[in-house]
């Protein structure tokens, strides 16, 4: 398999009722079978201070997309209230969850991890 | 509005404690007990209390049913669950036969965990009493009638000597009934579902049971936020975790302890009660979704703190 791996970063730092529509906005077209295939998908959510239920939603599609298809979703690097509010609402069977990006690309995919430099990371 | 008692508080069939697990806590608290010094009353009821809720107490298994007590002598229920029954029981209990008493009764809607209490409510056979049931379908009376026809019950609804009348309440309008205002609201679930606004001397209660917030709507969101805007006290459906709610039980016409929370925070709220329990969940489960609310709601407070209980039969919130 072709592998490719897109990190989502800050554009999301605090999705709450205000910003979810951009979250979805950027997160929609990762999810397209149609851009190419993807072994997974990985959210870095370092900058990430909060996330709210309509956030969650968005993580939710995106789950049943890509695992529809075979393909993994995990987050990583998040702070330790985001991480509360994930194990809170439940989400651990929904995403995978790792303490780096780093490692979420390692263990979903050594290739990938190897050309890391493919990923793309907002500054 | 004085105080609201909850008679029923769990979701879509009545439960009960086994006595496996009646068994399980007795020898929990007796283990606890070697090593405490229980010589006097009060170190007993210390040490009982000490046990927390899963342990010492039980949230319960009848299905929806709320008193909101009022300044008026009249009653006023919320659903016909089968806490009906025992809050029926105790109204006789205090009133006799030879006293009348008038009831009104707000359906949120009429699933069958939410009627299933009227055929087992005493006052209703009592001649002199009134009952005034109000809701949002139209199909309300119908559908009450229904379930005491046969093969469903053996009792039909032409045996309630007491004088019954339905009212239509339209939703969003105003509606002065008891010495309150009462406002309904449509919410999303299998058939519709009706939340209740009740306002009275300053004191707002809103019942908010059987409700799915679609989360994607901004629209909708806002409807509720004003809906709840400002009230003492929401009894609000968190029957499932947000992840259920959004995934394998979508549109099964339910909400999560989290959007309870987003909700209440944006409503500005003073308390939160989480009703309608799922029928699945142990005490203990209960009693760790109620904890894990309050840390959601301590993690993501950005303005005045929102109290946040967990309805059980028997609880009684003051207002």
């Amino acid at each position: 398999m072709n592998l490719r791996q897109r990190v989502v970063d800050g554009a999301c730092r605090f999705v709450d009722l205000g910003l979810t529509a951009d979250f979805e906005r950027a997160v929609v077209p990762l999810l397209d079978a149609a851009a190419g295939p993807r072994a997974g998908l990985v959210f870095d959510l370092e900058r990430v201070t909060y996330i709210s239920s309509v956030g969650l939603r968005v993580l939710m599609i995106a789950s049943k997309a890509l695992r529809a298809r075979g393909a993994r979703i995990a987050v990583a690097a998040m702070q330790p209230v985001v991480a509360e509010i994930l194990e809170i609402c439940r989400f651990g069977a929904v995403v995978e969850v790792f303490t780096t990006v780093d490692a979420a690309l390692d263990a979903m995919s050594p290739a990938a991890a190897a050309s890391r430099p493919l990923a793309t990371k907002a500054p | 509005m004085k105080r609201v008692r909850f008679w029923g508080t769990r979701g879509s069939l009545p439960v009960a404690l086994t006595a496996t697990e009646l068994r399980a806590r007795l020898v929990t608290a007796v283990k606890g007990a070697r090593a405490a010094t229980l010589a006097t009353e009060e170190a007993v009821e210390s040490y009982v209390d000490g046990l927390g809720f899963p342990v010492a107490g039980t949230f319960g298994g009848h299905t929806s049913c709320v008193q909101i007590e009022t300044h008026s002598s009249h009653y006023v229920l919320c659903d016909l669950g089968s806490g009906a029954r025992p809050f029926g029981q105790a109204a006789m209990a205090r009133h006799g036969f030879a006293s009348p008493q008038t009831y009104h009764i707000f359906m949120s809607h009429l699933h069958w965990d939410h009627i299933m209490g009227l055929p087992f409510f005493t006052p209703a056979y009592i001649p002199g009493n009134r009952l005034r049931i109000y809701g949002g379908h139209s199909e309300l009376e119908a559908a009450l009638r229904r379930q005491m026809e046969p093969p469903s019950f053996p009792v039909p609804f032409s045996y309630f000597k007491a004088d019954i009348e339905f009212f239509h309440l339209v939703p969003g309008s105003r509606h002065e009934i008891n010495g309150m205002t009462v406002t309904a609201l449509r919410q999303r679930h299998g058939g519709d579902s009706y939340g209740y606004r009740f306002e009275q001397d300053g004191r707002t209660v809103v019942y908010s049971t059987d409700s799915e917030h679609t989360l994607a709507d901004p629209a909708d969101t806002k409807r509720f936020v004003e809906f709840f805007g400002g009230a003492d006290l929401v009894i609000f459906d968190g029957m499932y975790s947000l992840a259920d709610a959004i995934s394998v039980k979508a549109d099964w016409g339910h909400s999560s302890n989290v959007v309870g929370v987003e909700l209440c925070q944006l409503a500005g709220v003073e308390h939160l009660c989480l009703f309608h329990h799922e029928p699945a969940y142990d005490d203990a489960t209960i009693a760790r979704v109620l904890d894990d609310t309050r840390r959601l709601e301590e993690i993501t407070r950005a303005g005045h703190a929102l109290r946040i209980s967990a309805a059980y039969d028997g609880l009684e919130i003051e207002l």
